[in-house]
């Protein structure tokens, strides 16, 4: 490394910490430093006429290398300076980063509502500003990101698709699409752990997506009824498989939605108590949170059934056919989407003509 | 261990649940739905309870409740029931016990 890029790398540092006046007390020592160092530096560099050729040249030789020992114990010192402030720099970024993107959620909500209505800001999906739920704000941030890689891995077979390529070569690429969608599985638990009812809710999809929400996400007979029509011709065997897989995951919805319905019922039947009664309330609602943490296993067990609807799907089918499907669930979903985003974009009042942009 | 055994094979299809577990309800009705009539067994209300629940850990089910039994076999929790119907085999293992109505 060139003895001079510490000093490059530092000013670097400089000139991000103009961003906020906060920061800048940690960088103004350092820039003095920089300047200091740098002046000296320049000073070497002014050349100066030698009286006598061989006493000077031995004299400015000693000069010489001490100047150098020194500038390169200076830049050795810079350095190591530079390497302590962005470490703390760093570590204060992760956690206001957190607390920011909570904010800009809740603020991009709020532009939406506020909007159309006059309700207040509902902070009740992460906690007021000062607690953050971070395994919610994570969920958040790496679901965007899923679904920006879903929709990439859709257009990558989509390509291959139509690019006429081998059987196996689609089969990996069917294979790291619904792959990607285990992963999704995977998430939700996460984040089921650490706030069901936030999951459960659906408030982290697209808004047109929770007008079918169940249990946490999308039915499994749905996912079927968006595949199959795409997929002309189906062998007589290959209809009825698709029959009793569409059979056996309404049935294990109608099962799963009733046992949900007890839990609500028997929740609804801890809460609505006797007023005037003299019953330890506290205990109530603890027995209360017990039964959102039940909630969780349901979500699982909806989650379960997507999972093992879409495998059990593309086992019946062809890979073309596999393909084909998913590449039909993948655009479904796009499409509801940026319908979605339309719908919160649209111009509230008419009679107000010129439209409100956030 | 020998309890939840006999009484596992005391009917064709046997499920061990908790009266406060709204799963198990789920898994009932399930079954309810395919045509069968389990033999329910809420351990929290047997005085052997905690034994039981111990027992069926052990068997290898993934959760104590609900824990269902075919043929005397254990079939395991709700995962591999739910995988179980999915799959369509689960219809096919409850073929003998199917109540004809």
């Amino acid at each position: 490394m060139d003895i001079y890029e510490p000093l490059q790398q530092v000013s670097m540092w400089g000139d991000s910490f103009k961003v906020e006046g906060g920061l800048n007390s940690i960088a103004s020592p350092m820039l003095l430093v920089n300047t200091t160092t740098s002046m000296e530096n320049k000073s070497e560099y002014i050349p100066h006429e030698p009286s006598e050729p061989s006493e000077v040249n031995q004299e400015t030789t000693n000069k010489d290398v001490s100047k150098v020992l020194r500038r390169l114990a200076q830049n050795r010192e810079a350095a190591r300076k530079s390497r302590l402030r962005k470490k703390a720099y760093v570590q204060q970024l992760e956690t206001s980063r957190l607390k920011l993107m909570q904010l800009e959620l809740e603020i991009g909500r709020a532009r939406k509502q506020g909007m159309c209505t006059d309700n207040a800001l509902d902070t009740t999906f992460m906690g007021s500003p000062e607690t953050i739920n971070p395994g919610i704000v994570a969920f958040e941030i790496e679901y965007g990101n899923w679904v920006d890689e879903n929709h990439r891995r859709n257009e990558e077979l989509r390509n291959v698709f139509q690019a006429n390529a081998s059987e196996v070569q689609l089969g990996q690429v069917v294979q790291n699409v619904l792959n990607h969608y285990t992963d999704l599985f995977r998430l939700k638990a996460e984040a089921a752990k650490a706030d069901v009812l936030y999951l459960i809710s659906g408030v982290w999809k697209p808004s047109v997506e929770r007008l079918f929400l169940w249990i946490g996400g999308a039915r499994p007979s749905q996912l079927l009824n968006l595949i199959v029509p795409q997929l002309d011709p189906l062998t007589e065997q290959q209809l009825a498989s698709i029959k009793k897989l569409h059979l056996s995951s309404q049935q294990a919805e109608d099962a799963l939605s009733q046992g949900l319905e007890k839990l609500q019922q028997s929740l609804v039947q801890d809460m609505a108590v006797d007023p005037f009664s003299a019953t330890n309330h506290g205990f109530q609602m603890a027995i209360a949170i017990r039964k959102f943490e039940a909630l969780e296993s349901f979500v699982s067990q909806a989650d379960h059934l997507r999972r093992e609807t879409l495998i059990y799907m593309s086992r019946i089918l062809s890979t073309h056919q596999a393909a084909r499907g998913l590449i039909a669930l993948g655009e479904y979903f796009h499409r509801l989407r940026t319908l979605g985003s339309r719908w919160t974009s649209r111009p509230c009042d008419s009679v107000i003509s010129p439209r409100i942009t956030p | 261990m020998e309890k939840v055994m006999r009484l596992a094979s005391e009917k064709g299809v046997v499920i061990f649940t908790k009266s406060s577990c709204c799963l198990c309800y789920a898994v009932n009705i399930l079954f309810q739905e395919l045509g069968i009539r389990p033999m329910v067994h809420e351990i929290d209300q047997d005085p052997e309870g905690r034994d039981m629940e111990k027992a069926l850990l052990r068997l290898g089910c993934t959760a104590p409740v609900p824990a269902v039994f075919i043929g005397g076999k254990l079939m395991g929790s709700t995962n591999e029931i739910m995988s179980l119907h999915l799959s369509g085999s689960l219809t096919q293992l409850l073929k003998p016990y199917q109540s004809r109505s």
